[in-house]
Formats: C-alpha cells, structure tokens, sequence
C-alpha cells in the first residue's frame, strides 16, 4: 500500500470567506479540530482535509461523501459512539466526538451501539 | 411528539412542499411540513437564509429567489420539523419519522411528498474513490458552508447543472481545469427538434447562453464530445482519463466533480406501491398520479421532482395545484374560487415547462455512462457488486433487480438501491433485450431511512 488508509491529505475544500466568528471544537480521531458553526459534519471533516470517511464493510475500499445530501450513505461515521451516521445530515456541536468507519467493525458496533444507547 | 390530525402532511422542504404549504395556509389549512434538513430551501435553495451577500450574488438571482419563499413559508403558519427523517409513510396516513434521534409519528387527512430530484447515478471506473463527487454535491458545499476547491477542479458529464457550477466556481474565483462535457454532435441535432418550445422558454435559453459565453471568456479548457470517462487512483482519486475526438487524454486531478442530470427522488412512491412508468425522455420511473398529482385515490399527492424532473418552478406551481386540490376535497375553497387559481396555475405550468423536452434531449445521458460495459465498474456502492457480476446472474436466469438482492446481495446496503437501482434495472434490460418497464425496479419497503431498535423505542 502506497499511502496510509487513515492519512489525511491536502484538503479539497476550503471555505471562501474569513474564518466565521462562531466555530465550534470537535473532536476527529484523535485530533481536536476547530470548525464554523452551523455546518454539516461532512463539510466539517472535508474542509479538514479527512480523505477518507470510511471503509466498506465488503473490501475494505476507502470511502468519502459523494453526494452531500443524504441519499448515498458513503459519509457513514461513528458520531458520540454510535455507528453509521450520516454525517452529511447531521450538524456539527461543541464536543461531538467523530471517528472514521471501519468496515468490518460496523456489524459488532452496531449491536454495541444499539445496547449502550437508549 | 404526537400531534392530533392535520388537514396537510408535507414531507420535503424544497420549492414544491414550500409552495404547497404556503397555498394550503392561504385556504385555510392546518400544515406540518417535514423535512431532513436543518433549515427549509431544499437543496436548490439550501442555505439561502444563511448565506452573506456574497455567496447569494455568486449563486446568482435564481438562488437568492429563494430567500422570497422560505419567508413566505416562514409567516404562512404551517408547522416546520427541521431535521426529521420520514422512514415511513403509509395509505393509512400515518408518517412516521426520527428527530434527534427519537421516533415520532403524526397522523393527516392529506399527504403531499415532495422528495425532490438526486444526481443521477455516474457508473464509472473509480467512481467509488475519494475525491470524487457529484457536481450537485460540490454545489451543496459551496451554498451551505462556502466551500470552494482548493486546486483547480475537473467537472465532467452533461447537464445545466455541470455548467452552472462552473460559472458559479468562476464567480466566486475558484480556478477550472478543464470541462469534460459529455454531449455529443448527434445529442445537438436530437435537441434542435425541441427548438421551437425551447425558444418560447427563452428565458431559459438566454440564461443558459450566458453562462456557457462566460466559460469561453474566462478560457475554461472545454473537452466537447468526450466518451470513455475513467478515473483513476489508488486510495483516492489522481486522474481522470476519457476519449475526445479519437484520442485519449488524460488529466490530472485529486477533484472530479461528476453530473449527468438528476433523477426523481422515488423512495416514497415505490414505497407506497404505487404505479410507475419508465420515461424513455427522462430515463428514470415516474410514478403514475392524476393531474393534481395524487397517487390512485390515496389522498397522497406527489409535487416536484420526485415526480418527474421539471425543475424548481415548476416544481412551486405543482407543489400549489396539489394544494388547491387537497383543499377542495376539504370544502375550503369555493368551486369558482377553485377554476380562477387551477387556471392560472395551469397556465404558469404550461410556461415553466416549455424548455424541458429541448433539455432532456440535449442533455440525455451515454447509453456507455449509464449502463456500464466494462466489468469491473462498481454499481452497487454499497455492497460492491459490478456491472460484469449483474450481466452474469442474468446468465444464470436472474429476471430482475430484486433477484440480484438473492444473487450477491445488490442494493441491500444502507442506501437501498437509491444509487445503484436505475442502473441495475438498465443493465438487465440490456442483457435480456427487453424494456426496462419490463424488468421493473427494486421492491422498496418501510423504513426507508436506516433506524436502529434503539432509536424506534426511545
């Protein structure tokens, strides 16, 4: 393998204007990142240059958001613990905890996920 | 949250459910409108509230139009529920969504559905890379967060769309380059015999005129005509490689945009068992409605793209016929009250729809980019089954989509067949040299959103 899975890389996106007065702090992997306010967690990981979001569950093929608005499910990530969320539906807040999705753990988080979660 | 019955469900906060809200609130309707975004525009107008001035001047007037409607609906007194997933929606009228993670459910006399349009799908080598988006997505970026790329970007395919992004990129000083545009000498000639509608939507014309001027001026490299589009790379998107006038080219890029048209948004329809047809124009299944847009006599009407591509305003005026339908059922409007508003609705109908045949013929997909020839092409994302696995079940006797599900598990992923399901239905057709209405579609039931046990008892 030439390059890590996990590496990030340049970022593809970033935001036009003047970082925005309101961010919030998230937490990626291991890494503390600072991102505005309001936006998704997809644009969130990609304007950090995340690279890949996940992998899938079959072949272990790197996946990233493809179409930003809920419909393709590639941004899958594990948001507070809990797996598969869409990160292109769901907004970024102070403290939120986001890890990348690795294929084959989803099936075991899943069933942990639902019997930790209410 | 349970709410007592209400005279209009309305799931989808684009044009269509906006319009159809604000027309049901003007007879005198109770509305509660769903939808899965945070704030009301759908993705046409996503953002639209939000955005600064000059992110609304880059996206143009079109957009910023839509800050007029989402006020509208705003001050109309219909309920909004941002941020709810609808998982179900059923001929016993009853919607069932999650918000924040909790399931909920409402009851209504009427349900309008108005889920919109999605990218058609792009069924390339290395589609399935980081790095590669749809154009439509990169769109969604820029209006939410103002996103732009940071090197200069690769868009391929067809369609008003491909083109208006690049305009916008231009506007707002992101650097282009190349264009890959897909449409072919014979798809000109195809559209010049819808010239005479098109031209009595010229409106729409010129606006499209001047964009495509813009590209020349600014001297965007424009690959006319180009076939065989493939991108490669090992862990994320490198290059794009495709044919232009008989010679193979290739361009370097970790950013490929891809758009060939949209589709509509048909989850809710197969859903709810309803009708479909293929399009042969459009290329997609359009459930079958009456002219108000209700499905058999459901009392569920559908509005918009979901039901057929026509764009955003016409999109509006089907979103307010559906209104004034479901308001005559509820005797809430005066039968001369009910002619004056469906003719001239109608009439705005007839106009916004002028330039659609010219579009649809202009901008017709490759028979090669939708329905791959190469084996190795992914076309189901989520489960990794190729083109060369689907063309082999139909050699073994598989009839239909939903017996690729049995064969290796195609369009069983948490997408449920949205992205792969068309092409499926394409490639089989294909194969076994029938009709795609022959080969029929996948079977969608409830949720049609993942939801865990969890959430469904919490």
């Amino acid at each position: 393998m030439r390059t890590s899975r996990n590496s990030e890389c340049h970022p593809l996106f970033a935001a036009d204007s003047s970082p925005q007065s309101c961010t919030v702090t998230l937490r990626f992997e291991d890494e503390l990142i600072s991102v505005p306010a309001g936006t998704s967690v997809a644009a969130a990981l990609l304007l950090k240059g995340a690279g890949n979001f996940r992998t899938t569950p079959v072949k272990s093929s790197p996946r990233a958001p493809y179409c930003m608005m809920g419909v393709c499910f590639e941004c899958l990530v594990e948001i507070d613990g809990k797996p598969s969320r869409q990160a292109c539906l769901t907004t970024v807040s102070d403290g939120m905890v986001v890890r990348r999705q690795q294929g084959a753990s989803e099936l075991s988080t899943l069933i942990e996920g639902d019997q930790n979660g209410k | 949250m349970e709410n007592s019955t209400v005279d209009l469900a309305i799931v989808g906060a684009g044009p269509a459910g906006l319009s159809a809200a604000i027309e049901a609130r003007r007879w005198g309707l109770s509305v509660v409108l769903l939808d899965e975004q945070a704030a009301a525009g759908g993705q046409i107008y996503r953002g639209v509230d939000a955005a600064n001035e000059r992110r609304r001047s880059v996206l143009g007037e079109d957009y910023a139009a839509g800050a007029a409607l989402t006020k509208a609906f705003a001050e109309c007194g219909a309920q909004h529920i941002a941020s709810a997933s609808v998982w179900n929606v059923g001929r016993d009228m009853k919607i069932n969504y999650l918000v924040q993670g909790r399931s909920a459910s409402l009851e209504a006399r009427h349900i309008l559905l108005a889920s919109g349009a999605m990218e058609r799908p792009f069924p390339l080598p290395g589609w399935t890379l980081p790095g590669v988006m749809g154009a439509g997505a990169a769109q969604i970026l820029y209006k939410s967060t103002g996103a732009l790329p940071t090197e200069p970007v690769v868009l391929a395919g067809c369609g008003p769309l491909l083109y208006l992004l690049a305009y916008q990129y231009l506007q707002a000083g992101a650097t282009i380059k190349a264009i890959i545009n897909t449409t072919q000498r014979s798809d000109y000639i195809r559209a010049a015999r819808h010239l005479t509608g098109a031209l009595r939507g010229w409106r729409d014309l010129r606006k499209g005129m001047r964009m495509l001027e813009q590209l020349r001026r600014n001297q965007v490299p424009v690959y006319a005509g180009a076939r065989d589009l493939s991108i490669m790379g090992a862990e994320r998107a490198e290059s794009i490689a495709f044919n232009h006038k008989g010679k193979q080219h290739r361009i370097d890029s970790a950013l490929v945009l891809l758009h060939q048209g949209v589709v509509p948004n048909t989850q809710f329809s197969w859903s709810l068992r309803a009708r479909h047809a293929w399009s042969d124009t459009q290329l997609c299944w359009i459930p079958e409605t009456d002219e108000y847009g209700q499905i058999d006599d459901s009392g569920i009407y559908i509005a918009g793209d979901s039901r057929g591509i026509v764009g955003a305003k016409a999109s509006a005026t089907q979103g307010r016929i559906a209104a004034v339908a479901v308001a005559a059922t509820l005797h809430r409007i005066e039968a001369g009250d009910r002619a004056a508003r469906e003719k001239a609705l109608h009439a705005d109908l007839r106009s916004q729809l002028h330039i659609r045949p010219f579009l649809e013929a202009l901008y017709r997909p490759l028979d090669a980019h939708r329905i791959p020839q190469q084996d190795s092409v992914v076309v189901c994302r989520c489960e990794e089954v190729t083109a060369g696995q689907i063309r082999k079940y139909t050699e073994v006797g598989c009839q239909g989509p939903n017996q690729t599900k049995a064969f290796g598990r195609c369009g069983m992923g948490p997408c449920q067949g949205r992205l792969c399901g068309l092409t499926v239905t394409e490639l089989i057709a294909q194969a076994r040299e029938v009709s795609p209405a022959e080969v029929g579609y996948y079977n969608i039931r409830p949720p049609i959103k993942p939801i865990t046990i969890g959430e469904l008892a919490a």
